[in-house]
């Protein structure tokens, strides 16, 4: 494996890329290497670390602005933000359960290459959301603001979206600016028991659609279940579908009460306090209920929330699959059991009925070199992922093929 | 004028009969405009200071129109132009005299609404309010609200990225719009994004969103509807100074609440817009604020007593909770008629500017500043939860000189809202209007950077030509790729 340069100071980054694309070397662009086995594998001479480009460069509660740079550890921005009450309210993922819990913390770079967004996506937007502007070094070297740091700015071409999950791919993103908004006091969650698929994707569409505010909705098989914290949800290993709503105590009783009353057609609902919601949602954050098994693939699928349970009732008929679906059933986390090609086939043939799109997450490097790990995508399209890519980086030298081969 | 257009291609001027019959050809003559007395009313929107007739206007009515139409101009090297309904402040939709205008308006049909899945899928020359009428019986809406709402269309709102007075909660249109069917110039359609939330891959969907018409002709669009607030109530509050107001927005938001609306007018604006509204607007007040929250009756009362507490720490001398349904209504009129109102005063130039929320109250001195050293009144309504600023800018048309200072005074605002830390426009869009500031916000690295990504969707300059970036550059890019061609 080559070394790992990990500059100091943004010229210095500017300098070692300059020296990348005049020697035409490819880049692996990485920050703390906590996602490395996510994506393609990139073979690549040298590998570049924003891991010592770190550091809050400034923060204005009052205005709800922090800037900091991407190697900044996402848990230090966080604990920052929490000592004045605030968060990023897209709640990102913490994804060392799928690529393992040796490696280091994410980075806040990574936060916006992968776009990551936890439970709370669903009602307060994406990481890509709350992104006020960047800084990035771009493929020829050169350096490129984008947005800047207020809540609405339409000013010329939205590169702030545009580099977001593009997977260090366009260029290396060196600093971010996000909006973050105050921490809901307190928590409830209603939920379920022993839901069929259809049922609980029934619950949490039925609940989107009150004034009620979800702010995270999982449907767990009873066999993910089991891996949960909480003490008495987890030995039942029966279907679970949850149902989280925050605000102040006095907001919350009234929203808990109508909403159980209205989802009663249902069945049964039950009620989780402050606390053990906080550790539910906390698991939930953290993908706990995942298989920490790294030779088990895992599929993460986006969807239309109606098709989430046709989809997973289509592939059980010939896969072993556990399925945990998100963000009211638009996000299926898939788990399949470990083969050689992670059923690359069957899982794409039965998607292209549901329009949906997929990603292998998690897989062995032999097999994601073998497949395409992003979903395909028509002509037309991969027309202009291979024109936006040139624009950035037109010597393709930042993770080249980490995306789409050749690109 | 002091907005220079880009000089009309001679060639292209010199074959319009033939880019006539061919688009008549490709199309049928019932979608084409090009009588001089039809093509009058599409050569400005609503930055009628600068008008210019188009070549010839195309109305198609389906993607496959929309396609041939792309088709015939890529082939035959022409300019295209998109148009919604032509309510751009911005002049984005201003044509020049050898492009060809496409109108999506009789695009505007609901194609399918799915209440579970909590989305809409309209075409692209819907208004933006019949989105919300379409889906209201179910106590759902669609959240971003220009002010232009009755008649802009979703189109227009996803090439600007519009905003509105609820976006404080809600976010801009680029956070509420899941897929676009986009015609690409040669033809080719392409879907951006999908029926779900975030896929893995690059966002086109948020770089076209915004790109003012210039990636791709926009047909149709999978919007996220949303449930309707349990109940929503405003309030006024006026002050004697505009600084006690700024004050009191950055500590409304300081203090954690995020009201759904949060709106500044000052002095010059309430009367105006009293005058037109009646809306019980009071009138011995320096500036007063609209805050609207909402959720549950009891949740109402309790934010509404917490940004009392807030107010009256900055004096207050009125405060006036609405009662009911009908002093809302009044109270929302008033506001979101406030462009017209002014146009009825005089004319006007409206800013777009955005700044950080500590810099309000210093920012808006500085504006009343400006006004002033020019001669010229300026009336303040804006989106004050988040920063945007809208300053309106009286003048008189019909006074060239007069005009000439307002562009001035307007730049120079805009200017003061970038050294704030802030930026040019927040839901305007650049458009003609803005163009040539953006070398004030952004380097030549940063703009070249926008430019090579639009000219990946766009290689060979025809969409929307003239907007957005500084007029030499994109000379400079377009005859790169003349000599290309």
């Amino acid at each position: 494996m080559p070394d790992v340069t990990m500059p100091t100071t943004e010229a210095e980054l500017t300098d070692f890329i300059k020296a990348a694309r005049a020697s035409a070397m490819p880049v692996e662009v990485c920050g703390f290497r906590s996602k490395r086995e996510a994506g393609r594998p990139a073979n690549c001479a040298a590998v570049v670390s924003t891991a010592k480009l770190g550091g809050i460069t400034f923060y204005e509660p009052s205005e709800l602005v922090v800037r900091a740079r991407a190697g900044t550890p996402l848990h230090e921005l966080e604990a920052t933000l929490a000592r004045k009450n605030q968060e990023l309210a897209f709640e990102p993922a913490d994804l060392s359960r799928i690529y393992g819990p040796d490696f280091m913390a994410a980075s806040l770079g990574a936060v916006a290459a992968m776009n990551i967004s936890g439970p709370r996506r669903i009602l307060r937007g994406a990481a890509r959301d709350y992104l006020l502007g960047l800084r990035a070094i771009n493929g020829e070297g050169e350096t490129i603001n984008t947005g800047g740091r207020v809540m609405k700015n339409v000013t010329g071409v939205d590169l702030t979206r545009g580099l977001c999950c593009s997977w260090g791919t366009l260029a290396v993103i060196t600093e971010l600016t996000f909006k973050v908004l105050p921490k809901a006091p307190e928590a409830r969650t209603v939920f379920f028991v022993g839901l069929a698929d259809e049922a609980a994707v029934g619950v949490m569409s039925a609940a989107m659609g009150t004034p009620y505010e979800l702010s995270g909705t999982i449907h767990l098989h009873g066999s993910l279940v089991a891996r949960l914290a909480d003490p008495e949800i987890a030995p039942a290993k029966t279907a679970l579908t949850a149902l989280r709503l925050e605000g102040s105590p006095q907001s919350l009783a009234h929203r808990v009460e109508r909403l159980r009353r209205l989802l009663s057609p249902f069945g049964e609902s039950y009620e989780l306090d402050h606390e053990r919601s906080r550790y539910l949602w906390a698991d939930v954050r953290s993908l706990a209920f995942l298989s920490a098994q790294f030779d088990r693939p895992l599929w993460r699928i986006s969807v239309a929330p109606s098709k989430a349970a046709p989809v997973v009732r289509a592939l059980s008929a010939f896969l072993d699959l556990r399925a945990a679906y998100e963000w009211s059933g638009g996000l299926l986390w898939l788990e399949l059991p470990p083969s050689a090609d992670a059923s690359v086939t069957d899982v794409r043939r039965v998607l292209a009925e549901y329009n949906a799109d997929s990603m292998l997450m998690r897989a062995p490097r032999s097999v994601r070199s073998g497949i395409e790990v992003f979903h395909p995508q028509p002509v037309a399209k991969m027309n202009l992922v291979r024109a936006l890519k040139k624009s950035f980086d037109p010597a393709g030298i930042l993770n080249p093929g980490r995306m789409y081969a050749g690109v | 004028m002091s907005v220079i257009m880009p000089k009309e291609d001679l060639r292209t001027l010199s074959r319009r009969q033939a880019i006539i019959s061919g688009l008549s050809a490709a199309v049928g003559s019932g979608t084409l405009v090009s009588d001089d007395a039809g093509l009058r009313a599409f050569e400005t929107d609503a930055l009628t200071a600068y008008r210019t007739s188009p070549m010839a206007v195309v109305l198609p009515r389906s993607t496959s129109e929309v396609v041939s139409i792309a088709r015939f101009c890529f082939e035959n090297c022409v300019k295209l132009v998109a148009r919604g309904a032509g309510t751009s402040l911005s002049g984005g939709a201003i044509p020049t005299g050898d492009a060809v205008v496409i109108g999506l308006s009789r695009m505007n049909r609901v194609l399918d609404v799915n209440f579970p899945d909590r989305t809409a899928t309209v075409e692209a020359g819907i208004t933006n309010l019949a989105i919300s009428n379409a889906v209201a019986h179910a106590r759902f809406f669609y959240a971003p609200d220009p002010s232009s709402q009755l008649a802009c269309t979703i189109g227009g709102n996803i090439a600007m990225n519009s905003g509105g007075a609820h976006c404080l909660k809600y976010g801009v249109t680029t956070n509420n719009i899941l897929k676009l069917k986009m015609v690409l110039i040669d033809g080719e359609v392409v879907e951006l994004g999908g029926d779900f939330l975030d896929g893995q891959g690059y966002d086109f969907l948020g770089l076209a969103t915004g790109s003012e018409g210039q990636f791709g002709i926009v047909t149709e669009a999978t919007v996220r509807i949303l449930p309707q607030a349990e109940g929503a109530r405003p309030m006024l509050i006026g002050f004697d100074s505009a600084e006690s107001a700024g004050a009191c927005v950055a500590a409304i938001i300081a203090d954690g609440l995020i009201p759904v609306a949060l709106e500044f007018m000052d002095k010059p604006a309430i009367r105006i817009c009293e005058e037109f509204a009646k809306a019980g607007y009071p009138l011995d007040v320096e500036a007063m604020l609209i805050v609207e929250v909402e959720g549950s009756p009891a949740e109402i009362e309790d934010q509404i007593g917490r940004v009392g507490e807030i107010a009256s720490r900055f004096n207050p001398k009125t405060l006036r909770v609405s009662q009911g349904e009908a002093q809302s209504a009044a109270i929302w009129k008033g506001r979101k008629a406030a462009f017209g109102a002014v146009g009825r005063v005089a004319d006007y130039l409206c800013m777009d500017g955005v700044i950080p929320l500590g810099k309000l109250a210093e920012v808006l001195k500085q504006v009343e500043c400006i006004g002033t050293g020019h001669g010229l009144r300026v009336a303040n309504i804006f989106h004050a939860g988040d920063g945007n600023l809208h300053p309106m800018i009286m003048y008189n048309a019909n006074d060239e000189h007069e005009k000439v200072i307002a562009e001035q005074c307007g730049a120079e605002i805009l200017k003061l809202c970038v050294d704030a830390g802030g930026c040019l426009t927040g839901e305007h869009g650049v458009g003609i209007e803005k163009r040539e500031l953006m070398r004030y916000q952004y380097s030549e690295a940063d703009l070249l950077q926008q430019m090579r990504v639009k000219a990946a969707f766009d290689p060979q300059w025809l969409l929307n030509y003239g907007k957005v970036f500084p007029l030499d550059l994109q000379e400079r890019f377009a005859a790169e790729a003349r000599s290309h061609a």
